[in-house]
C-alpha cells in the first residue's frame, strides 16, 4: 500500500511537486500520466526513498519514507527512469549483487533468481556485461532487479520507454501478471499503456493532481465518448442524414480522410438512432464505429487547461 | 557491516572488470620505480632503504589517487545508478564507506605490488624493515586521506574531469600546507595561530614523521580524522546534490 499526504518537493523557488495526495491499495495498478516535467518522476523518487520531500509525507506499507526509510525501501521494488545498472557487471553478477543487498535468505535466493531470470527471459545473456546489451535487455535487467525480492510495492518509472512493440507487450503482460497481490505505480506518457495495464490513472501537471479516475471514467470525459464515426461513399448525404438525429450535437468531417463524426449531446446515446436514420435514407457507409472516447484528447484538455481549472483530487 | 562487505566486493570487482585497474597499477609501478631509481638515485646513494621511494610517493599519489577517486560518485551520478544504489535498503553511511574502502583496498593492492623494491633492498643490504613497514602504513593512510577528499569532491559533480582537477588542487594544497608556498598566502593577514594550524594540516609533515619509523598516535589520528571528516562531508554532499 502506498499513501501520500500533501507530498511536496521544491527546489529553491521552483515547485516540482505541489501537494500530491493519493492512496493506492494492493491489486491496483496506478498509472501516472502527465507532460514532461509535470512532477511524475519526482513524486516516484520521493516514494521510492531517493529524494526527501520538502513538505507532506509518504508511506509505504505503513512505513514513512523519511523516518522509517530503510523499512520502507525494503518493501519497494523500484525501476528508475532509464533503468540504470552497473554496465561493467554481467547480468548474473548484477542480480546476485542485488540479491545480496536485499538480503535474500539462502533458501529462496536461487529460486528467486531463477524465477526473475525466467520471467524476463534473461537466460541467454546471463554472462554478458550489461553495457553490451540492447536497450530492451537493459530494461528487462532493470525490471528483474526491481522484482527480485518479490516486493509488495512496485514503482516503475517509464518501464516501456524506448522498447519495441513486442517488448512493450511483454513488459505489460509481466505487470499484469504481478498486479493481483501487489501495489504498483507505473509512469508513462504512452496513453495506450493506461488501457493495457492500469486500473486507475492519475493525471499530473505542474506538480498537481488534475484527475484521478479509472481509464474508462477518463475516456467518458472525452468529447468523443459515445460519438459515432463513419466513412460514407456519399459524404453529403450522410451528413444530411445525421443532422436529422435529435440528439446529435455536432458533426465534424475530417479534412484529410473524410471521416464523419457525429457528437452526441451530453449524456445521450446516438448509435441506434444514427443507424436507423442511415438505413431509412439508404445511405451506404463503408464502416461505422462507436467511439469509446479518446484519452489523448482528455489528456490534452486536462493538462493544458488553466491552473485554476483543477479537478477534484 | 555485512552490507558494507557486499558493496565493497561489488566495487572492488568492478575495478578489475575494466582495463582501468590494470592501466593504473602498471603506471603506478612504472612511475614509482622510475622515481625511485632515477630521480631518487637509489643506487648512487649506497644506502639500503626505501627513502627514495617514499619521498616521491606523495607526488605520485597527487595525480594517481584522484584518478581513482574521481569515479567514486561522479560515475554513479552520471549513469544514474546512484538512484538505484540509494533506493536499495542500505544507509548512506554504508554506501559511502563501502565504496571508499574498495577504492582504498585497490590502492593498497597497487602499493603492495611494489614489494619487489622491498626485496631489492633486502637483497642488496640490511635495511631497517620496521621503518619500511611504518612507511608503508603511512603511505596507505595518506592514500586514504587523498581518497576521502576525492570522494567528497566526486560527490559534488557528475563530471569526472572536474572532480579529478579539483581533487588534485585540494590535495596539492594539503600536501603543501607546511610549505611557504601555501603559508605565505595566509601569513600576511591571518593570525599566527591559524597559520600554525594550517601548517599542522600538512600531509608531508605527518607522512614524514611516520616514515621515519615512529608511528605516533597523533599522526595516525591525523590521517584517520582526515578520512572520517571527508567521508562525513561526502555523505552530506551526496544528500544535498542527489536531486540534480
Amino acid at each position: 500500500m502506498i499513501e501520500t499526504q500533501a507530498l511536496g518537493k521544491r527546489y529553491g523557488d521552483l515547485v516540482a511537486v505541489d501537494g500530491i495526495s493519493f492512496k493506492v491499495e494492493p491489486g491496483q495498478v496506478l498509472g501516472f500520466l502527465g507532460p514532461n516535467g509535470a512532477g511524475k518522476s519526482t513524486t516516484m523518487k520521493m516514494v521510492a526513498g531517493f529524494l526527501a520531500p520538502t513538505s507532506g509525507s509518504a508511506k509505504v506499507c505503513g512505513f514513512d519514507v523519511e523516518s522509517d526509510s530503510l523499512l520502507a525501501r525494503r518493501m519497494v521494488g523500484y525501476l528508475p527512469e532509464g533503468a540504470p545498472s552497473y554496465g561493467e557487471m554481467s547480468v548474473r553478477q548484477f542480480l546476485g549483487f542485488i540479491a545480496d543487498v536485499r538480503e535474500l535468505p539462502a533458501a529462496v535466493r536461487g529460486k528467486r533468481l531463477d524465477d526473475v531470470i525466467g520471467r524476463l527471459n534473461l537466460e541467454g545473456v546471463l554472462e554478458q556485461p550489461i553495457e553490451t546489451l540492447s536497450k530492451g535487455f537493459k530494461r528487462r535487467v532493470g525490471l528483474a532487479q526491481a522484482i527480485l525480492h518479490d516486493p509488495k510495492v512496485l514503482i516503475l518509472d517509464e518501464p516501456t520507454d524506448g522498447l519495441d512493440p513486442n517488448q512493450k507487450h511483454e513488459v505489460r503482460s509481466l505487470i499484469n501478471a504481478m498486479a493481483r497481490d501487489k501495489t504498483i505505480i507505473v509512469s508513462t506518457h504512452v496513453l495506450e499503456e493506461v488501457h493495457a495495464v492500469c486500473n486507475r490513472a492519475i493525471i499530473i501537471a505542474r506538480g498537481r493532481v488534475l484527475a484521478d479516475a479509472t481509464p474508462a471514467e477518463l475516456e467518458a470525459r472525452s468529447r468523443y465518448h459515445q460519438a459515432v464515426s463513419m466513412t460514407a461513399r456519399d459524404a453529403n448525404a450522410a451528413r444530411e442524414a445525421l443532422a436529422r438525429v435529435v440528439d446529435v450535437a455536432a458533426i465534424e468531417v475530417d479534412a484529410q480522410d473524410g471521416r464523419i463524426t457525429a457528437f452526441p449531446k451530453p449524456g445521450k446515446q446516438i448509435f441506434a438512432a444514427v443507424n436507423e436514420v442511415l438505413k431509412e435514407r439508404n445511405v451506404a457507409v463503408r464502416e461505422i464505429a462507436l467511439e469509446g472516447g479518446r484519452l489523448d484528447e482528455v489528456f490534452r484538455s486536462i493538462t493544458q487547461a488553466a491552473p485554476a481549472k483543477e479537478v477534484r483530487p | 557491516m555485512n552490507m558494507i562487505t557486499t558493496l565493497f566486493k561489488r566495487e572492488l570487482r568492478s575495478y578489475f572488470a575494466t582495463p582501468v585497474a590494470y592501466v593504473f597499477i602498471v603506471i603506478f609501478l612504472v612511475l614509482s620505480s622510475a622515481f625511485t631509481f632515477y630521480l631518487g638515485q637509489f643506487y648512487e646513494r649506497g644506502q639500503a632503504d626505501l627513502l627514495p621511494f617514499f619521498n616521491f610517493l606523495p607526488w605520485l599519489y597527487l595525480f594517481l589517487v584522484p584518478a581513482v577517486a574521481m569515479r567514486l560518485w561522479s560515475e554513479e551520478r552520471k549513469s544514474g545508478t546512484i538512484e538505484l544504489l540509494l533506493t536499495l535498503p542500505i544507509t548512506m553511511w554504508q554506501a559511502v564507506v563501502g565504496k571508499f574502502l574498495a577504492a582504498w583496498a585497490f590502492i593498497g593492492i597497487a602499493l603492495a605490488l611494489t614489494f619487489p623494491l622491498w626485496l631489492t633492498v633486502n637483497y642488496l643490504g640490511d635495511p631497517d624493515n620496521g621503518v619500511i613497514l611504518a612507511s608503508y602504513i603511512g603511505a596507505l593512510l595518506m592514500a586514504g586521506a587523498f581518497l576521502a577528499i576525492g570522494s567528497c569532491i566526486s560527490a559534488a559533480t557528475r563530471n569526472q574531469v572536474v572532480a579529478f582537477i579539483l581533487t588534485v588542487v585540494a590535495c596539492f594544497v594539503l600536501v603543501m600546507a607546511g610549505h611557504p608556498l601555501v603559508l605565505d598566502a595566509f601569513a600576511a593577514w591571518a593570525p599566527q595561530g591559524l597559520v600554525d594550524a594550517i601548517a599542522g594540516l600538512s600531509f608531508l609533515t605527518h607522512f614524514a614523521s611516520i616514515s621515519k619509523g615512529v608511528i605516533d598516535l597523533r599522526d595516525l589520528l591525523y590521517f584517520l580524522l582526515m578520512i572520517g571528516f571527508w567521508l562525513y562531508a561526502s555523505a552530506i554532499v551526496i544528500d544535498l546534490k542527489k536531486a540534480d
